[in-house]
């Protein structure tokens, strides 16, 4: 069965050759610790299982030190220009968006196929085609276009490098949510939360609950971390149980009142912080401030779609 | 009340903007230590937690391919696109993104595009492109708010669309959740009622883009 010993296997091997690239690059600044980061890296996902809890904890150390305080530099590796990109691009002409359709194309026939293949496992299909349809995109590409032998590796090193320290942020936010869960943080909050509402009041019932799920989203960074805690603490004591709620109504319009806080958090790094950083803006906030307009609205009318819809 | 020292560290962390990768091992201690577990085990716990959160960073391989088509000119070539369109202006290129990716994501294909695989190499030069035929004298804090725009296109196309889909996670952890409280629904009583949302969220943000033609 592939699966994500296969996944981890590949993501481990691009992160070590952007290591061993980074470590021969004379012109890389603060070579060695960057190296160290991508090393580090590299190792945790060939070895990671096999490091003990503590072993990937000093890991995690280490790899914050590097990210947190500036020792990750910006790599730079030698490139086209773009004048050189523009006569590529007049040259290629619509091709070039080809090889860019690989990675869904492969995502689609594999989610479509792994069932009937039967050597995929099914729950790691997303992240296997994704994987391999990288593999094959570059593959595809290097004989199609015949760059030099390690520029797919050195492009997407300046790029990882251009995000820098963000890589890492959306995976120690899922972590740190596993702390927090360890620690019994949902339910006090949950608690809280709870506490607040008057007897027998929908409306602020029905409040609590949306602002109560967007809020600890914004705080967990995930809708998926919030949503067992409200769901306890408010959504079915208090909508559907005291209240007579629909269940599926308020479960299904209370996730996405969650989603409205993930568009304003920065605790949600792969959507607001990771992207602000692969668009070059100056402003790290900069993505939220483009969505605060739009989640705050929305959060209005799932808190009325629920208020509404689900009391009939 | 002290594992939510956690939450104060983040918080205050956040607002002080203090790189947020400290923030989030400060924090971590902090409410781990404030519900009196022992530092060691904190950092444990979070090893452990990293070590079985790797799949979150796998996307990340997909930077090579990018990088490969950006060294041929994909950007250049997603910029000549839009001038060849006359119709194409920024609000409606990213109205039609917003419709695409709520779609797809609706019928399940959230991989299909991304920060990285569509955002940065197609869809922020296009807008961009787009923005600089309305306005040649746009500035760089405009340019900024266009790019800034294509990603939040990115992200609200697919929150919105993805509870649709019968298969996504956050149904069936809804589906499960209630479960474990005796209460059975079906996956697809759930993903109805993430419509009426999922149309405003086109309304909304599509009125959205669409007011940045009228300011160009």
């Amino acid at each position: 069965m592939i699966g994500l010993p296969f996944v981890y296997t590949i993501a481990g091997c691009v992160f070590g050759a952007w290591a061993v690239l980074t470590v021969i690059d004379r012109t890389q600044p603060r070579r060695w610790t960057s190296a160290a980061f991508w090393g580090l890296l590299a190792l945790s996902f060939l070895a990671g299982d096999r490091l003990g809890d503590l072993g990937n904890g000093v890991l995690v150390l280490a790899l914050v030190i590097i990210g947190g305080t500036g020792w990750l530099g910006r790599a730079d590796p030698p490139t086209t220009s773009d004048a050189e990109r523009a006569v590529s691009a007049a040259r290629l002409g619509n091709k070039l968006l080809l090889p860019a359709l690989i990675v869904p194309a492969v995502a689609l026939i594999g989610t479509l196929a792994a069932p009937v293949l039967g050597f995929i496992e099914v729950k790691q299909v997303t992240l296997v085609c994704l994987a391999a349809g990288a593999v094959v995109a570059v593959i595809v590409t290097a004989i199609w276009l015949l760059p030099p032998p390690l520029a797919p590796l050195q492009e997407g090193r300046r790029l990882v490098s251009q995000i820098g320290w963000a890589i890492i942020l959306p995976q120690m936010l899922a972590s740190l949510g596993a702390v927090f869960a360890l620690a019994g943080v949902g339910g006090i909050v949950g608690g809280v939360v709870g506490g607040l509402i008057p007897d027998g009041a929908r409306f602020a019932a029905v409040l609590a609950f949306t602002l109560g799920m967007a809020g600890f989203t914004m705080v967990m960074g995930n809708a998926f971390a919030a949503f067992p805690v409200m769901m306890a603490a408010v959504g079915l004591p208090v909508l559907v149980f005291a209240q007579g709620g629909n269940p599926a109504i308020v479960a299904a319009i209370g996730m996405l009142a969650g989603f409205c806080g993930t568009l304003m958090t920065p605790m949600a790094a792969n959507f607001n912080i990771v992207p602000a950083a692969l668009l070059e803006l100056d402003d790290r906030n900069g993505v939220i401030k483009a969505q605060v307009a739009t989640a705050l609205p929305l959060l209005a009318i799932n808190t009325l779609l629920i208020w509404g819809l689900a009391f009939r | 009340m002290c594992p939510l020292l956690g939450l104060a560290v983040l918080i205050a962390g956040f607002a002080l903007r203090i790189n947020p990768l400290l923030v989030v091992v400060a924090a971590a201690l902090a409410s781990g230590i404030g519900a009196g577990l022992s530092p060691v085990a904190v950092v444990a716990a979070l090893g452990k937690a990293f070590n079985s959160a790797r799949y979150v960073s796998v996307p990340w391989i997909i930077l090579p391919i990018i990088g490969l088509l950006e060294r041929a000119g994909l950007r250049e070539r997603a910029r000549t696109i839009v001038g060849d369109m006359a119709a194409a202006t920024t609000g409606r290129l990213l109205l039609v993104y917003l419709v695409f990716r709520q779609l797809t994501s609706a019928v399940g294909l959230t991989a299909i595009a991304g920060h990285a695989q569509t955002v940065r190499p197609l869809l922020a030069p296009m807008a961009e492109a787009a923005a600089e035929r309305a306005d040649p004298a746009i500035t760089r804090a405009g340019r900024q708010r266009v790019r800034a725009m294509a990603a939040a296109t990115d992200n609200v196309g697919m929150f919105f669309g993805e509870d649709i889909f019968l298969a996504v996670a956050s149904i069936l952890l809804i589906k499960g959740f209630l479960e474990s409280q005796g209460i059975i629904v079906s996956p697809l009583q759930l993903s109805v009622w993430a419509i009426p949302t999922a149309v405003a969220a086109l309304v909304i943000h599509g009125t959205r883009v669409l007011r940045l033609d009228r300011k160009a």
